[in-house]
């Protein structure tokens, strides 16, 4: 817990793991977000849930 | 004929003289119960993607209570009690699930144009609490009592001074930033918060783009 985190480098591009993997996984959850169906329930006549 | 016939005019309602009546009519008018407490949302708002704000508020929640008792107990406490500790780790972990909830949240909204139709005013109470929860958390960590704020308190205050800002927000000087940060701080961001959820419900959740750009009935 108390060493250095480990870093990317990769051309002009310097970022900790940690940070690199919060956003990586931030993405993987957006993703995520826009095709996991959401559960409906029972659908109104208007068209509205 | 019907020239002949007596015009009928409307009566005109009219201006209640008391400004409590005028200010309840214009909240009855803007912003109807149905539309602060709905029980039923559009179709298109069966997305995952609508879930990220509501995390964000839940998130917000988490941390206005742990650090409610942080600010009680004090950071002896939170740095040399187990229990202590804990409420430190919970008000630290729930910022960060509120960070990343709002960016998630500000990713959706941008990619789905969320200032459309008269929300722009929204959008950008969004993007001041955005930044008003940056400074709130950047005075937090000024305010931990260990050598990690001392050590970003020494590193900052060039930062401040190049900005010319040093001497109205003296990152040196705690008493400035644990105020900042547990008062004026969450005070404006739990404000800001509450305008923006109400300003949604007045509104509702704008209308998805189509495959065409147009935006669907």
């Amino acid at each position: 817990m108390d060493s250095p985190a480990s870093y990317f480098h990769w051309g002009f591009i310097l970022i900790s793991m940690p940070n690199l993997l919060v956003i990586a996984g931030m993405i993987v959850l957006f993703a995520m977000a826009l095709i996991v169906p959401f559960p409906h329930g029972k659908g109104g006549e208007d068209g509205r849930r | 004929m019907d020239a002949d016939k007596p015009v009928m005019v409307p009566p005109v309602a009219a201006k209640p003289a008391s400004w409590t009546l005028r200010v309840r009519q214009a909240i009855d008018r803007g912003l109807p119960m149905d539309h602060l407490l709905p029980d039923r949302q559009p179709y298109y708002v069966g997305s995952w993607v609508y879930v990220f704000g509501v995390i964000t508020i839940a998130a917000l929640g988490w941390v206005l209570v742990s650090g409610v008792v942080l600010s009680f107990m004090g950071p002896q406490w939170w740095h040399a009690s187990s229990l202590g500790r804990f409420f430190n780790s919970l008000h630290f972990w729930s910022v960060q699930l509120f960070f990343i909830f709002m960016v998630l949240h500000l990713w959706g909204q941008y990619f789905m144009a969320g200032w459309r139709h008269g929300r722009a005013a929204t959008w950008m109470i969004g993007v001041v609490i955005f930044g008003v929860s940056i400074l709130t958390a950047f005075t937090g960590y000024l305010s931990q009592q260990n050598f990690d704020a001392q050590y970003i308190a020494i590193n900052a205050k060039d930062a401040m001074n190049g900005a010319g800002i040093g001497a109205f927000f003296n990152v040196l000087n705690f008493g400035q930033m644990y105020g900042l940060h547990i008062m004026l701080l969450p005070v404006g961001v739990t404000f800001l918060v509450v305008v923006h959820v109400v300003m949604v419900r007045m509104r509702g959740v704008v209308k998805p783009i189509d495959a065409e750009g147009s935006v669907q009935a």
